[in-house]
This record gives structure tokens, C-alpha cells and sequence, in this order.
């Protein structure tokens, strides 16, 4: 699975994609981010701002309950700023 | 939503500067009977924190932000009577004044041009995926959201 960060989310977590083999009992978006904070503390320090982020799965905005799967991309990024 | 756009539709993030005049000149067809264009500009100012910008860097999620940019044109397709739409948004590194964004929607009459932009306009600035970053002297600040473009898409709820 690839997972995407931008904007501050990006600079606290120290790059802006990587790649990781979603562990068997990962199954929702919930419990990818259990599963990040528990790698190390700069995943901590961005998920605990839970308010401040949005989910994308495939490019399309869902919820921490969203089921995942291997061949998703995820993305995590702030509420947006264009215009 | 399953419906197909079936009017000329023009959806571009770039670096460079874009060209009103041509773009509306574009936008100018046979059955086209009024245009109306958005554009928003860098302002050299933070109002909020009462202080100069120097300059300000925009990135997006790119293949998302075409997604969701589609997504809010077509629905302004399905809710007026519109005959064309032309969304570009810059990425990259601009100055004070500088052009950031254009919409420009193109109808037989003008409220449905004068609509739809609105409606484009404001979910733009909450589900397309772009990010500012304000750049003053040697210190940099993601711009924070607005709590008032989420109110601002109100009232297009019916």
C-alpha cells in the first residue's frame, strides 16, 4: 500500500510517500493509524491533531472506518487551503 | 451523478500564469450568452495575523485534485443550465498579486452563469485538495482553513 502525506502532515512525519505491506489484522483506516503511531512518535504527534486531518482512499474522501486493503492508496493531509 | 458532461469542459493545475482575456475569448461560443469569471490573487497581506507576506507556495495531491475539481463541475453541470466551464488553479511559488485561480462559466443567461461560478467557487476552496504556505522574511506558515468557506457552501444545500 502507499500512503501520501502533505502539506504540515508531510514535514512532521518527515516525507511525503512510503510504502508498507498493511499487516493482517489492518482492515480500516482506524487501525492503519494504530498501527503508524506505534512505528514512532512523529506519526504520534500528527494523529493525535485527529480533527485536523482528512482521509483520502483512492482519491476519494472517506472516514476512519473506511475499509482498506493492500493495493489502496491512502492519503493524509489537513483540511485544504486553495483558491 | 451518473450523468456524462456534456458541455466543453477545461479543468487544468499549472505553474504558469494564465490569460483571461484568452481563456474568456474560449469560453465564447454561438449559444453563449453571457460569461461570468472568477480570479483570485495572492493577497500581499495576512489578515489575521496583521502581517506582510514576502511570497506564498501552493501544492496539491495531484489526480485528486482533477478528481474533486470534476466532481464539483459536473453537479454545477446537473443544477444549471450552463454551456461551458473553464477551472485553472496554480501550484508552485507565487507573489503578492499574482493570479492564483480562475473559474470562468459560460450560459445562455447570466444568473446561471453567475451561479454556477459561485457554486465552483466555493467548493473549490473546501474539497479540492490544495495546500498554501506563506512565505514572510525567512519564515514559513501553512495557511489554516477557513471556517467560513465551509459556511459559505451552506447555502447550496437543498
Amino acid at each position: 500500500m502507499v500512503i501520501k502525506y502533505f502539506s504540515w502532515i508531510r514535514e512532521h512525519i518527515g516525507k511525503s510517500e512510503e510504502f508498507i505491506e498493511l499487516p493482517d489484522n489492518v482492515k480500516n483506516i482506524s487501525e492503519l493509524i494504530n498501527y503508524l503511531n506505534n512505528l514512532n512518535d512523529n506519526y504520534k504527534k500528527v494523529f493525535v491533531k485527529k480533527d485536523l486531518i482528512k482521509i483520502a482512499v483512492n482519491r476519494t474522501y472517506c472516514s476512519v472506518e473506511t475499509k482498506i486493503s493492500n493495493n489502496d492508496e491512502i492519503a493524509f493531509f489537513p483540511p485544504v487551503t486553495g483558491g | 451523478m451518473d450523468r456524462k458532461i456534456t458541455i466543453p469542459v477545461k479543468i487544468k493545475i499549472q505553474n504558469e500564469d494564465f490569460d483571461v482575456s484568452k481563456e474568456t475569448k474560449i469560453l465564447r461560443e454561438k449559444q453563449t450568452g453571457a460569461i461570468v469569471n472568477f480570479v483570485g490573487v495572492v493577497r500581499g497581506f495576512d489578515e489575521r495575523n496583521n502581517s506582510l507576506i514576502d511570497s506564498m507556495t501552493l501544492e496539491h495531491y495531484p489526480g485528486m485534485t482533477e478528481l474533486e475539481i470534476e466532481k464539483i463541475v459536473k453537479q454545477s453541470c446537473e443544477r444549471w443550465n450552463i454551456t461551458g466551464v473553464t477551472v485553472i488553479h496554480r501550484v508552485g511559488k507565487l507573489l503578492p498579486s499574482d493570479q492564483i485561480v480562475f473559474v470562468g462559466v459560460s450560459a445562455k443567461h447570466r444568473q446561471n452563469a453567475f451561479d454556477s461560478c459561485n457554486f465552483i467557487m466555493d467548493w473549490l476552496k473546501t474539497k479540492a485538495p490544495f495546500w498554501k504556505v506563506e512565505e514572510n522574511k525567512n519564515q514559513k506558515k501553512w495557511v489554516n482553513y477557513n471556517l467560513s468557506d465551509d459556511e459559505a457552501t451552506k447555502k447550496w444545500v437543498v
